[in-house]
């Protein structure tokens, strides 16, 4: 029966509840950890800080990435920055700010005291990267540097160049590896999780499928933590890394954990749009070229002129015309509803009419190609070396793209799901941005769950289970996902159809992308509820996985991971459905103002949609945790 | 502006870490030459699946340049033709209609063949772990701006920190070697006033962990040219007298 769902939120004031909680959650002795088992799935920022800062507590840590190395993992390619509220500018910055800031960005639809924490530890990242040799930008004084990022009026984003994420997953590897040398962290490298094992409700360990040799391999802990990103790639075209998946997170939705909100996707308003059918992912380019750059489409539908030859009263600048107070600088959602409208109006540009301009002319004109190359050379290069054309002299052609998702497994405040023992850490759970991210905060939250969160919470959960091992491997549960996992290969490699994985992940991605995008309505939604149903079966039914079970096989790794994606996506559509409000990414056309922006619905949708797994033949059921809002008031946003 | 060419493609095909290889040839007609490297083979896996033959299997991630995991020798250069520029970032206008394309994987036996044009890296997760790191518990770092980095300094290590692991540089070296690898991770860390306690152990533990699994250097300098960070050989001669000081350094604070 749908109930509200409990956080485990502590009480008291907003600035004491992480620090009260810290000292009455229950502490494992230094001996005792060295008697706990705990896995940690996926690599990257924010499994790799856990399994880094677990092993150093002295937890036995075993590490499960399907990369060839920890250093792969798509935190790798975040480019912008991290917020800390660390105030080095001097320009009022504090912990509560930017956890104002950030339940502002995120249409005030993440839990509060999530929140505050996330700000509270985020001073402390920056110490611990720059410890570990993390190279963030300095100044001539060699104190560190700091910009300014959307949604803030102060500056607290660290960085290092444009490659701010490579860095500092650097930094977590290479304490990951201190680690794997020490002996407390064992590394599975080519090991994909493929099913939760669970046992009396709760997490007991996880089956493996071995990339290389095909093996099946059970792992049995006391916890099991999820650290394994996001789902953007259900729409096949994305920002995200070719491999990044839902699975690991939807087969632990399989065995009962609740997922959150799947409908909240962030879509980036600057990436290059595709050149052809055969785009295989979308390329960012980063948001501060806004700054500089102007948007603009032709006024007039299907004008052919090269874009120096239409005149300033042929062009429409319509975020300047729309947004006089923001102009070019309006937040993430709002540019990109902005250019799907144009584009929906027959007024895109370049060769597959799909992009708007972004114009850097007028600030060569004022500023100078060599300021402009200073601020902008290496994305200037990088969009050449991606389209060809030169955007010091041709206009850069963007359209938005799919960059983040900000749904995931539910979680409650010590980051643990429904199930007990299964911990969901980074871009997999759901917890702190609500229905929209503000640049620069992926990096953050990613780490303050590995370093500073889940070492704390992991010891409250584990300490009931003082004296007693592990469930061993031998045990019938083990064989069961063991067997499903085979099952589940041999399936796919028995279908025998006529089409490959990434031809109907390519046509998922379409439905998703019309239906599920950047503007949802309930005729769209209710189709996307019978077109992708169909196309799954269809998929089932046709789909052609050569090969064999026992060597590197990667149309079979993909056939499962699309498999998953099909079902998330029919999640997202049925979750899309009932958030019968607009907030942050998510944008139902029926509720909008006149001046056609978001409109929330606050006293019916102040709450987390959190779906639960009725097994393959019905739909989920959809529980609810309201959020209390007890320290900021609700507004709507508006950038007039 | 784009174009459509028509390539034959000369494939290292291997069915698996021991079986034997050999090359394959494939046309691959209409390719636009807006495609990058890989949606070209895309292109062409996609039309193997459909004449029933198993796909090319190569790897790649992030195909943005910045993950590491892609990595085909082209045309016998590491990356192929395009200098800075990782495989996964390259795109058909570099080549041109009629052209031959051979297409191995990364030729080094410290990076052993999985399948086709995936070769197995671990070696050099285990230089990292030979000590390239900083060792500081989670929690136990002061404020960052207690310690002062020069910009230049910041601004080296950040040059050497760009290294995406991709092995390019071993693919490159007639001997093999992984000194433009090493020194990157070596000369990252040994730049820093962090990495300064550790620095000699760091040096000759990771320099010695990398002779173990690879070649040694003799100033080809084609490490360099293949590098699509453009990393400088300088590190290697950094880290060559970072060595030489280290097994000094190190004998004296043993005895």
């Amino acid at each position: 029966m749908p109930g509200s769902l409990d956080a485990r939120i502590p009480a008291g004031p907003l600035a004491a509840k992480w620090t009260d909680h810290k000292f009455s959650m229950r502490l494992v002795s230094p001996n005792n950890k060295r008697r706990f088992d705990v896995i940690v799935v996926g690599s990257g920022l924010a499994g790799a800080s856990a399994a880094a800062s677990l092993g150093e507590l002295g937890y036995r840590v075993k590490v499960l990435t399907y990369h060839d190395s920890p250093r792969r993992a798509h935190s790798i390619a975040a480019q912008g920055g991290i917020n800390a509220a660390k105030n080095y500018q001097n320009d009022g910055d504090s912990v509560f700010r930017l956890f104002y800031d950030t339940i502002k960005g995120g249409d005030y639809r993440s839990r509060e005291a999530n929140v505050y924490r996330l700000a509270e530890v985020s001073a402390d990242i920056i110490d611990q990267a720059t410890a570990q040799g993390v190279p963030f930008a300095r100044e001539y004084g060699g104190l560190l540097d700091n910009r300014s990022f959307g949604g803030a009026q102060v500056s607290r984003t660290f960085y290092a160049r444009g490659q701010t994420g490579q860095q500092l997953l650097l930094g977590a590897y290479s304490a990951l590896m201190r680690q794997v040398a020490a002996g407390t962290v064992e590394l599975h490298t080519r090991s994909e999780m493929l099913e939760l094992v669970t046992h009396d409700g709760r997490a007991v360990g996880v089956v493996t499928r071995d990339l290389i040799t095909g093996e099946i391999v059970p792992h049995s802990a006391h916890a099991v933590v999820l650290a394994t990103g996001g789902y953007g790639n259900v729409y096949f075209l994305s920002t995200n890394a070719k491999m990044c998946n839902v699975t690991a997170a939807w087969r632990a939705h399989r065995k009962g954990a609740l997922f959150a909100n799947p409908c909240y996707t962030q879509i980036h308003p600057t990436c290059i749009p595709a050149s052809d059918d055969f785009q295989s992912k979308l390329t960012l380019m980063s948001e501060s070229l806004r700054n500089d750059g102007r948007i603009w489409v032709p006024l007039a539908p299907d004008d052919g002129r090269a874009p120096h030859e239409i005149p300033d009263d042929g062009r429409d600048y319509f975020l300047e015309r729309k947004y006089p107070a923001f102009g070019n600088l309006v937040p993430r959602d709002v540019a990109s509803r902005n250019a799907k409208g144009v584009v929906d109006e027959g007024r895109g540009v370049g060769p597959r009419r799909n992009g708007v301009y972004l114009d850097f002319a007028d600030a060569m004109t004022r500023d100078g190609e060599t300021l402009i190359r200073a601020k902008y050379g290496n994305l200037f290069d990088m969009y050449e070396r991606i389209t060809g054309e030169d955007p010091y002299r041709v206009p850069m052609r963007i359209y938005p793209a799919t960059h983040y998702t900000m749904g995931g497994l539910w979680v409650d405040y010590e980051l643990m799901s429904n199930v007990p023992g299964l911990f969901v850490l980074g871009e997999a759970n759901f917890s702190d941005h609500g229905a929209n991210r503000l640049g620069a905060s992926a990096l953050m939250q990613g780490l303050a769950d590995g370093y500073f969160i889940l070492p704390y919470t992991i010891g409250n959960y584990l300490s009931d289970f003082l004296g007693d091992p592990a469930l061993a491997t031998s045990e019938p549960v083990f064989a069961g996902a063991e067997q499903a996992v085979a099952d589940e290969v041999s399936r796919w490699l028995s279908i025998g159809g006529t089409r490959s994985v990434d031809y109907y992940h390519r046509e998922l991605g379409k439905l998703v992308w019309d239906y599920i995008g950047m503007a949802r309505n309930q005729t769209g939604l209710e189709k996307a509820l019978s077109e992708i149903p169909a196309l799954r079966d269809e998929y089932h039914r046709n789909v052609r996985v050569l090969g064999s079970a026992d060597t590197l096989n990667q149309s079979l790794e993909k056939a499962g991971r699309v498999a998953d994606l099909f079902e998330l996506a029919e999640l997202m559509a049925r979750d899309a459905l009932a958030r019968e409000e607009s907030c942050g990414g998510h944008f139902r056309e029926e509720h909008q103002t006149a001046e056609g922006e978001a409109r929330r619905d606050d006293e019916n949708f102040a709450h987390v949609a959190a779906w639960e797994w009725n097994g393959a033949d019905g739909p989920q059921t959809r529980h609810r945790e309201e959020l209390a809002f007890e320290n900021v008031e609700l507004t709507q946003r508006s950038y007039k | 502006m784009s174009a459509e060419i028509n390539l034959t493609l000369k494939v290292w095909r291997q069915p698996g870490p021991s079986a034997e290889g050999s090359f394959s040839t494939y046309e691959a007609g209409g390719i636009s030459t807006d495609a990058s490297f890989l949606e070209m083979l895309d292109i062409v896996n996609e039309r193997l699946i459909e004449s029933g033959e198993d796909p090319i299997v190569f790897e790649s991630d992030c195909r943005e340049g910045v993950c590491g995991t892609c990595g085909l020798m082209i045309n016998g250069r590491a990356h192929g033709p395009q200098k800075g520029t990782a495989t996964c970032q390259l795109h058909m206008r570099s080549f041109s209609d009629g052209d031959h394309i051979t297409i191995e994987p990364w030729r080094a036996t410290s990076f052993p063949v999985l399948r086709d044009l995936a070769v197995d890296r671990r070696a050099m997760d285990a230089i990292v772990a030979a000590g390239g790191y900083i060792s500081v518990n989670t929690g136990a770092a002061p404020d960052a701006n207690l310690t002062p980095v020069p910009k230049e300094a910041a601004d080296t290590a950040f040059d050497a920190a760009a290294c995406i692991g991709c092995g390019a540089c071993v693919a490159a070296c007639p001997n093999s070697a992984a000194q433009l690898f090493a020194a990157a991770k070596v000369q990252h860390l040994n730049l820093l006033p962090q990495g300064q306690p550790q620095r000699w152990a760091r040096t000759e533990a990771m320099v010695e962990t990398m002779e173990a699994f690879f070649g040694s250097c003799t100033n080809h300098g084609e490490c360099e040219e293949a590098c699509p960070k453009e990393i400088p050989i300088d590190f290697i001669a950094w880290t060559n007298r970072d060595y030489i000081k280290a097994k000094v350094k190190n004998r004296k604070l043993a005895d």
